[in-house]
This record gives C-alpha cells, sequence and structure tokens, in this order.
C-alpha cells in the first residue's frame, strides 16, 4: 500500500475543497422558492446577469416560509419569493428593506382527466373547489408554508371553507415542495394547484392534466426584497441591491419574458406596476 | 538486579486466593524450574515475578544491584507475533528497549541465526509453524540481552522436534549468562532443564530442592505423589 | 417497467457521453465524502486505540455512548451543524454555511462515531491478544496503541472505507447544510433528491447508478484489501 501517494491526493483534494470557503468569487446568497428554481427560470436568467457583473448567484431553493426564515436568521442577502402578505410581514418586521414587485405567473389547478368533480374547463376556482370538496376526490396539498401553499389556504377561505376545520381524509396535507407534490398527484390521479411553470417543466404527469385557468384569483405575484443589512451586518448590501436592480431592470425583465418551455412563456414581468 | 525476594506473597482474585502467602528468594545462577499441576498457580506466580501482575498482598523486590536498568524478558506459552516478518519483530522488541538503532538489525540477525531462522528472517512471523513462532519469541528475548528470562509453558502446544529445539536453544541462552526461570507440568522436561525445583501445590510452596534430590526423595508428600502420578514420563 | 427501461437506456447515454454537469457533481461528490473520512479518520483511529488500550472511570459508558452515535440520523446532524453555522448562530462568523466546508463537517462530524467505534473493538480484540507480551517488552499506553493501530492496519482500511460510503450515500446532512446550490454545493446524492422530485428520472437514475457502482467498487475494494492482508501477513 502506497502510503505517500494517496495522502498527497487527498491533501490536494481539501485544499482544493476549502478553496471556495476561502478565497471565494464574488457572490450573493439568494433564498428563492422551490417553484423558482424547478421551472428552470433561475437557470436561465442567472447566467445573464453573471456575465454581465461577474457575481456568482447561488440560490437556495425553500418554500417561502423556510425562504423568509433563512432570511430572518440573517442566511441569505436577498429573498425571491411569492407570498405577498408574507413578504410585507417581513418588511415591516425590519428584516427587509424594501419589497419590490418583480413578475408573476398563474397557478392552474391540476387534476386527473376523468375529472370525477366535474370541474374541467371552469373558469371560477373558487366553485372549483367547492365542487372538490363536495365531491371529497382527493386533493394534495404542498402544506409547507411555501407561496403556494399560503394561496391554496388563501383560496379555501375565499371560496367560504374553514378548510382546516371541514377537511377530511381526501384532504392530503403533504408537506412536500411543488415537484413531490406533483408526484403523489400523479400516483393517487388526484387534484392540486400548481404554479404553471413548475406544471410546464413536470415530466411525471401520468394521467393529470390543467382543469382550471384563467381566474384572476390565481394570479401569482413574486417580489424581491434586500435583507436588511442593518439587522445583518454581514448582509452584501452593494452585491445584492446590484441583483435586485438588474432583475428589475428592462435587461433583466426581458430575460425573464424570454424565458419558456416548449415555446411557453411563463413568468410576465410586472416590476414598477402600481399595487402589484 | 538478582536476587529476586518474595516475602509472603498472595494473590487474590473475587476472593478466591490463588498464591499464599509464598517466601522465596530466587539468586542468580542456577536455572529454576516452577513445577506444579494444573492449577497450582505456576502462571500466575511468574506473572507476579515479571510484574505483568501486584500481588495483593505481601513484597516482591528485586535485591541486586541494577545497572543498566532492570533488564527481563517473558516468553509465553502462546507466541504473540506481530503482522511484520520475523525480523522485524525481533527488531521491535530492542526498540522499546532503546537499543541504538543502528544495532538493532544486526544483533536481530546474529540471534536469529542462533536459534536456526536465518533463512526465514524475512518471512511474515504469522506465516510461521508453532515451533518457529516460538523460536522467534525466544530471538526476541534474547536479543535483549536480559538478566532473567521467565518461560511461561513454552512447549506446551509444539511437537516433540519442536520442544527440542525450543529446549536447545533455551540451554544456549543459559550457556550465554541470562537466568531461566521457568514453568512447566512436564516431569521429564524438568528433568532435563532444571537445576532446582520449586514445586507449587494449590498456591503455596511446597518444596524447594537441587533437582536430583527432589526427583529421588521428595520431602513433602504433595510433590511425591504428583511425580508418583506423573510417571513414567519421559 | 418500460418508464424504467426508458428511463435506464437514457441514463447509461449520459453516463457515456461523460456529461459535463454529472461530472462535476460526482467529483464533487468524492471531495467532500474523501475530505471528510481524512478528518474523521485522523481523529477517530487514535481515539479508537486510546479508548481500546486505556482503563478511566466512565469508560464503559463512552464505549456504549459512541457505539450509539454510530446511528446518528443524518438528518439530525444536519440540522444540529445548520443551527451551528447559520448567521443567527454561534459559529457564524466563519460564514462556511452553504459550501462545501459545511458539508465536509456535516460529515466528518457523522463517520467520526463509527470510525472511532469500529476501530476501538478492532484494537481492543488485538489488546487481547497482545496485551502481556507488550506489558512484557515495556511498551507503555501510546506505544502499545500505535503498534495496534499498525498491526490492524488492514481492519482498519475496512474500517475507513465503510465510513467513506456512509459519507458518500447520505443525503439529509449534506441537503441541509450544504443548501443544493447548482454548481457549488450538488451532490450525487442532493442532485438525485432534486430530479427524482422534479420528475426527472434519467439524471436521477444515471446519478443512482454511479453511486451504486462507487459504493459496490468500495466494498470490494475492502473485501480485496482484508484478503490480500490475510495471505500475506496472516
Amino acid at each position: 500500500m502506497n502510503y505517500k501517494s494517496l495522502l498527497s491526493c487527498l491533501f490536494s483534494i481539501s485544499v482544493l475543497v476549502g478553496v471556495p470557503a476561502g478565497a471565494q468569487p464574488r457572490f450573493i446568497t439568494v433564498a428563492s422558492t422551490t417553484s423558482t428554481e424547478q421551472s428552470g427560470l433561475f437557470r436561465h436568467i442567472l447566467p445573464i446577469f453573471e456575465n454581465k457583473t461577474g457575481i456568482q448567484v447561488r440560490v437556495i431553493a425553500l418554500g417561502t416560509g423556510q425562504a423568509l426564515d433563512m432570511a430572518r436568521r440573517g442566511d441569505a442577502d436577498v429573498v425571491f419569493v411569492h407570498a405577498r402578505s408574507a413578504e410585507e410581514k417581513f418588511v415591516a418586521e425590519g428584516y427587509g428593506v424594501k419589497r419590490l414587485p418583480v413578475m408573476y405567473n398563474d397557478f392552474v389547478l391540476i387534476g386527473p382527466k376523468s375529472d370525477p368533480a366535474r370541474v374541467a374547463g371552469s373558469k371560477d376556482v373558487l366553485d372549483a373547489l367547492r365542487k372538490l370538496k363536495a365531491a371529497a376526490v382527493p386533493f394534495v396539498s404542498r402544506g409547507d408554508r411555501s407561496g403556494t401553499h399560503m394561496a391554496e389556504l388563501a383560496l379555501w377561505k375565499s371560496s367560504g371553507i374553514e378548510i382546516d376545520r371541514e377537511k377530511g381524509p381526501w384532504y392530503r396535507d403533504t408537506g412536500q415542495g411543488m415537484g413531490p407534490a406533483l408526484n403523489t398527484a400523479s400516483s393517487m390521479n388526484g387534484y392540486i394547484l400548481a404554479d404553471r411553470g413548475t406544471w410546464i417543466s413536470f415530466k411525471n404527469r401520468g394521467d393529470l392534466a390543467i382543469l382550471v385557468e384563467g381566474d384572476k384569483r390565481l394570479f401569482n405575484q413574486y417580489g424581491v426584497i434586500l435583507v436588511n443589512p442593518e439587522k445583518h451586518k454581514h448582509v452584501k448590501k452593494a452585491l445584492g441591491l446590484a441583483f435586485i436592480d438588474w432583475v428589475i431592470s428592462p435587461d433583466g425583465q426581458k430575460a425573464i419574458a424570454d424565458y419558456r418551455i416548449g415555446g411557453e412563456q411563463l413568468f410576465f414581468p410586472n416590476a414598477g406596476q402600481e399595487g402589484a | 538486579m538478582l536476587p529476586l525476594l518474595l516475602q509472603e506473597v498472595s494473590f487474590a482474585v473475587n476472593g478466591r486466593t490463588i498464591i499464599d502467602r509464598i517466601s522465596v528468594e530466587i539468586a542468580a545462577g542456577p536455572r529454576t524450574i516452577i513445577l506444579g499441576p494444573n492449577g497450582a498457580g505456576k502462571s500466575v506466580l511468574m506473572r507476579l515475578c515479571h510484574g505483568l501482575l501486584k500481588p495483593t498482598a505481601g513484597v516482591i523486590a528485586w535485591r541486586g544491584p541494577t545497572n543498566g536498568g532492570l533488564r527481563q524478558a517473558m516468553v509465553f506459552q502462546r507466541p504473540v507475533m506481530l503482522r511484520r516478518s520475523a525480523l522485524a519483530n525481533v527488531i521491535y522488541g530492542m526498540r522499546l528497549a532503546a537499543i541504538a538503532p543502528r544495532e538493532r538489525e544486526l544483533r536481530a540477525r546474529d540471534v536469529l541465526e542462533a536459534v536456526g531462522l536465518s533463512h526465514l528472517a524475512e518471512r511474515p512471523a504469522r506465516m510461521l509453524s508453532g515451533g518457529e513462532q516460538q523460536r522467534v519469541a525466544l530471538a526476541r528475548a534474547w536479543a535483549l540481552n536480559p538478566e532473567v528470562l521467565f518461560l511461561d509453558e513454552p512447549t506446551a502446544n509444539l511437537d516433540p522436534g519442536a520442544t527440542r529445539d525450543i529446549e536447545s536453544i533455551v540451554a544456549q541462552i543459559h550457556a550465554s549468562g541470562t537466568k531461566i526461570i521457568m514453568t512447566t507440568h512436564n516431569l521429564g522436561q524438568a528433568r532435563r532443564l532444571g537445576d532446582e525445583i520449586l514445586f507449587l501445590y494449590q498456591g503455596r510452596l511446597a518444596e524447594r530442592a537441587l533437582v536430583d534430590r527432589f526427583f529421588r526423595q521428595p520431602v513433602s508428600p504433595e510433590a511425591a505423589s504428583f511425580i508418583r502420578d506423573e510417571l513414567p514420563q519421559i | 417497467m418500460s418508464e424504467i427501461t426508458q428511463a435506464l437506456g437514457a441514463a447509461g447515454a449520459m453516463i457515456f457521453s461523460f456529461d459535463p454537469k454529472l461530472i462535476e457533481i460526482v467529483l464533487l461528490s468524492l471531495c467532500v465524502s474523501l475530505t471528510a473520512v481524512l478528518i474523521a479518520s485522523v481523529i477517530g483511529l487514535p481515539l479508537g486505540a486510546a479508548i481500546a488500550v486505556n482503563r478511566f472511570t466512565g469508560r464503559r459508558a463512552l464505549i456504549v455512548v459512541l457505539n450509539a452515535l454510530m446511528g446518528l440520523p443524518p438528518v439530525v446532524v444536519g440540522l444540529v451543524v445548520y443551527l451551528l453555522l447559520s448567521r443567527a448562530g454561534p459559529l457564524g462568523e466563519l460564514g462556511i454555511l452553504f459550501t462545501p466546508s459545511a458539508m465536509v463537517v456535516a460529515q466528518t462530524i457523522l463517520i467520526l462515531p463509527i470510525v472511532a467505534a469500529l476501530s476501538r473493538q478492532v484494537i481492543e480484540d488485538s489488546w487481547q491478544e497482545y496485551q502481556e507480551q507488550l506489558r512484557s517488552l515495556s511498551a507503555g499506553p501510546l506505544t502499545s496503541a500505535l503498534t495496534l493501530l499498525r498491526d490492524a492496519r488492514f481492519s482498519l482500511v475496512t474500517i475507513v472505507l465503510a465510513g467513506f460510503g456512509r459519507a458518500a450515500a447520505e443525503v439529509g446532512a449534506v441537503m441541509i447544510v450544504g443548501g443544493n446550490i447548482d454548481g457549488v454545493t450538488r451532490v450525487m446524492t442532493t442532485a438525485i433528491a432534486l430530479e427524482t422530485s422534479k420528475g426527472d428520472l434519467p439524471l436521477a437514475l444515471g446519478l443512482g447508478i454511479i453511486l451504486l457502482a462507487l459504493v459496490l467498487a468500495l466494498n470490494a475494494t475492502a473485501y480485496w484489501v482484508k484478503e490480500a492482508a490475510q495471505r500475506r501477513y496472516g
């Protein structure tokens, strides 16, 4: 056994691994959601930003609730999520500097093609939800405090159903990200609320299809916030602002609009829009 | 170092007495054989003398002048070989005894030749036969140039041929000036190798005598019956 | 069934085309786990040997705890390390969260008990065999520990390989402290988790096949090392 060569190999490996932590390139940490990561949006727009500025963007994809918690702990420089009320609370608590709208996409109600609850083609998502509950068909919920989950809960509430009290065994609270939840829905031929972006890039559809879409209430707004450097001294303020400024700039907005899957645009830029 | 003095030495474990108030002085010179039936406490007594065990009562002391430290070595019933060559095993012992590096290999090869194992010096020690391993153990002990060599039933697991080899080496080591203290339950071996006998029975020193007198006219009844029962044994 | 064969085919194509993303992920996995096992061994092997040859109060309790820690759930280790390395935590100043260094830390903590507990067992078994001879040769605890470590080297290699296998195969710890960042902290296991959740089975399967091949190769190596050593050294 040649101890010497093995040792020197391992030493150089450890030096290699140590380098990323030591002499790092300029980078920021962005806490975002599983839906933006899994739709492939970041894969498309981040290289454009990185080429332009030389700033590497490291994205940690979690649920919106987790992303905001992570930012509260100071483990991220920027948050990029889609749950307006949670974001505004975040800023109001002093953890974020300012919330800026960036883009929107929409949610769609997915279900089996056989559609036992008879909701396909409806333009009224609230009515569809009431029908789902009445038919007691399997419904998969994210259950993970994500933006999608919060949107789902808001829709139940708007439809007049207190889902917490009125749910039955048909309501499957999985605590998973969008992809795994879709997997679950696919395998049990159930209904699920999903963001269009993740659905379009989701490959394991089984018997599922979009049943309800286009309702204004399914509108899903994304916001970007710089984590407050006054709360966490180490936040990379300049680099973070460079990213935010780019994302809401015409260049960034165009990059977002250019992202397509199968010719379809997933996200619609609306930075600067009043009330977004 | 020598003589080794034991005063009212006892050793008990969990309330059981294994060595019971033994007092004896072991001097330099004659080959001392500790003889006795199985369970008499021979091995425990050896370990007490060598220092591997501490007596629960009584005193063990080396009374002689100590020039250059207490040099003693022990060879066990089962030889313990490291996963190295025979030569490396012998050198290992010398390294622990702080013998100069340059001297070690030379001495190691010398003793290995003396025990007839030169041709096996580079072999992995654990691949050698039982008799060969025991010879390596002897070589390892001998290389330390000890003043006292303890041997605990060194040939109990060996065939007659190997036993003869070991006995001849022990004789050589004695001839080179080392005090031999050895246990055995084999009367023939005691007769061949011993100058004096310490006969142990149930943890007590039952008799001490020069070898001829012991076998011709044992004084203690325990020794007499032991010799009677074990004979004929060559 | 056809879905699986389809995915397997796509996976095979991906592996043999040496997809750069794939290579990057595999290399990072190896890097992180190798570094972790190196550090864990440097600490764990001597620690195991030290516990094996020394006697002190609380030793048995320590051994029980060490053995229990072998079963540390990776996700719990990940959580604890995350809380320590988070900016809000005590070691936040280090700034290594979400970098490979954090992953190395977490995996080192995960496999250190395995290396220490198993080496303790192996060395202690050796110690039973060698103890008297080593003490007879005046070897103190430190020398004994080092000698036994060297003597048991082949068994220890097996233990180190086992530790590496455990590290390379876990996902819970590296997912939490690494964040599965594309191009920075994405390793085989976290990539498999991600691609599976996206429903992208070919890539997930491709990585899975490589990971399985790695684990198999490790086990084969461990077996071969022990076999060869047994034949050579006994």
